[in-house]
């Protein structure tokens, strides 16, 4: 590789804080830890979002074909200002979520893959993501657009987002904008999580991140439980 | 029956053609003819865009000239298709009724859904209003715990029975564990299970579903020459009250409950002590403690400590809703009914699996249509 022409190629980048990890307990009583990913963290990521690829249910084809190109950018230095929090219970993946620094004031939120389903674990990803951008990059709004009606009512709808005029880099869609006011009355309602995680779980957490195989992840998404019927 | 969950790639009537099979074939039916067609649907017009579900679905098992009708009762158009099929027999006019609830929900998106359920509302008087069926629930819910003391803590329980015995049922929509820190006790459980109509969080509300629910019914001398075990519908009661609830003495008093299942036991020959396993309408937890008092099975105000004692769980003094209900299974309003009744039969032959309730003899059915404005209860027996 050609580092000078390599250094043409690469963005520069903002500074960024990191984003603290925080436990959330689920309606299952599971323990869902939330913690940044590293760029390092990116292969195994883009292992447990191929399956979704084929996956045309609520969008999820779209939203994972893009995260993997996002998240592919991000580890060989494409995009600019990206950052991506993990949801694992037990190690175990669960879900995704990735946005960028727009400029210091704001942000882009991108996408969010939930991998288990019906536990929420999509909205208290999305949530863990605007604190991210409000609270530990003091961002001052995010803009935030839906690919699917499951996201356009868990973002736009619960938290009252402003429709904004132009576009959201994500095709040209129409932008709403969280803002630092909405966030903070929406987040005792929307917002869980509880620091510092305790330590057996996030070394649980940080030791492996464990991708549940191909056929379970097609099996949560499409919902298709039943291989025996009475 | 067929799994109750979202079948995005079938319609209506192949649910419900999907459903009419396995009860068919369940019987074995053979080339025996089905004289009658009974579709207990709600609004597969508003939801679907189609009507005249039952001459569909004649055509599509290739059943003519059967007579075809649907059945339309609310969320109990389950039950009263079943009541009508069994009239029907009862009458002498017909031998053999295929009975299939379904709906089809999930074509439309959550608030259209809600919104066309609460279509059931009396227009002027409510509907208009705003108000949908879980707000109405919200202050069934509200006026009934403070009458009798319910807790959210009973609510609670009623959830989390539900869904462990749905884990148990593989067509069961729900198949989910949860626990009471998840929903309740937790400092930010509100988040998980946030207010859908206060006191109701989303955990003590049914799921909207898609699904369909089958039974044959037959006269006593033919079920006797088919292949698999009959259950006898023992009894049945259907009774109706005030189409709004501000015009009832109490609102917290479900007299069409009391009434139809008074009926179906009148009918039966026992008391409520006699059930062994009970099928209640769930789609609010509030409204299975409120029917479990109505019907007799517990005194006003013992519901609630009867679900926290385990007395209604599997294994219990009376299993309620081993199905999962409709908290769990699901609640295709049109199929719920019916559905009810499939549990009763697997049940009451002692097919139902892990959530076998041991040794069943007598099962109990309430499916409530609109909010208690019409009811329909059926007990089921096991005959030597």
């Amino acid at each position: 590789m050609d580092m000078e022409l390599e250094g043409y190629l690469r963005p520069p980048e903002y500074p960024m804080a990191p984003y603290p990890a925080k436990v959330v307990t689920l309606a299952t009583g599971a323990k869902l830890v939330i913690r940044q990913a590293n760029r390092d963290d990116v292969p195994i990521l883009l292992e447990a979002i191929r399956p979704t690829l084929r996956v045309p249910r609520d969008y999820y084809d779209i939203v994972g074909v893009r995260l993997y190109a996002e998240l592919l950018g991000w580890y060989r230095y494409r995009v600019r200002d990206e950052f991506c929090l993990l949801g694992q219970i037990d190690g175990l993946l669960v879900g995704i979520v990735n946005s960028r620094m727009f400029s210091p004031e704001v942000g882009i939120s991108l996408h969010t893959l939930a991998i288990e389903r019906g536990l929420r674990i999509g909205a208290h990803l999305f949530a863990s993501k605007m604190e991210h951008h409000i609270e530990y990059l003091e961002q001052d709004e995010v803009l935030i657009t839906a690919e699917s009606p499951i996201g356009f009512r868990r973002w736009m709808i619960e938290y009252g987002l402003i429709k904004r005029d132009g576009q959201h880099e994500l095709g040209g869609a129409t932008p709403y904008a969280l803002t630092r006011d909405l966030y903070f009355a929406a987040k005792h309602r929307l917002v869980a999580g509880e620091r510092p995680v305790p330590p057996e779980l996030l070394q649980v957490a940080e030791k492996e991140i464990i991708i549940a195989t191909e056929d379970d992840i097609l099996e949560k998404i499409l919902g298709a439980k039943r291989k025996v019927l009475q | 029956m067929i799994p109750f969950e979202r079948h995005d790639d079938d319609s209506l009537v192949d649910m419900l053609a999907a459903a009419g099979l396995r009860a068919m074939d369940d019987a074995g039916l053979g080339d025996r003819p089905v004289d009658a067609v009974y579709v207990g649907n709600m609004a597969s017009g508003l939801f679907n865009h189609q009507v005249s579900v039952a001459s569909s679905l004649v055509d599509r098992l290739n059943l003519m000239p059967a007579a075809a009708d649907r059945i339309e009762n609310g969320p109990a158009s389950g039950g009263s298709a079943i009541k009508n099929g069994l009239l029907a027999v009862a009458s002498g006019y017909y031998d053999v009724v295929l009975v299939a609830g379904g709906e089809k929900m999930r074509e439309v998106i959550g608030p259209r859904s809600t919104d066309i359920v609460a279509c059931m509302t009396h227009p002027q008087a409510e509907y208009i209003y705003g108000v949908t069926l879980p707000a109405m629930a919200g202050m069934f819910a509200r006026l009934y715990m403070d009458k009798y003391g319910i807790t959210r803590d009973h609510l609670a329980d009623v959830a989390i029975k539900n869904q462990n015995n749905g884990l148990l049922n593989p067509y069961a929509h729900i198949q989910m564990k949860i626990t009471k820190e998840g929903i309740l006790t937790h400092p930010q459980a509100h988040i998980n299970n946030p207010v859908v109509a206060d006191p109701l969080h989303l955990y003590d509300c049914c799921p909207v579903s898609d699904g369909a629910a089958a039974v044959l019914l037959t006269t006593p001398e033919i079920a006797k020459k088919l292949k698999n075990t009959p259950i006898t519908i023992a009894g049945f009661g259907q009774a109706t009250d005030t189409h709004t609830l501000q015009e009832r003495d109490d609102p917290t008093d479900l007299k069409a409950v009391t009434i139809a299942a008074e009926k179906a036991f009148s009918m039966a020959g026992i008391k409520p002590a006699d059930i062994d396993v009970a099928e209640l309408h769930d789609a609010f937890t509030i409204l299975e403690i409120a029917e479990s008092e109505h019907v007799g099975f517990f005194k006003k105000g013992q519901g609630g400590e009867a679900v926290a004692s385990g007395a209604t769980q599997i294994g219990g003094k009376l299993p309620i809703n081993p199905s999962g209900g409709l908290k769990a299974r699901g609640h295709p309003v049109g199929a719920t009914g019916t559905a009810q009744v499939v549990e009763l039969v697997w049940q009451l032959r002692g097919e139902a699996g892990e959530r076998q309730v041991k040794d069943a003899a007598n099962g109990f059915s309430l499916n409530f249509g609109g909010f208690g404005n019409n009811v329909v209860a059926f007990v089921l027996r096991r005959d030597a």
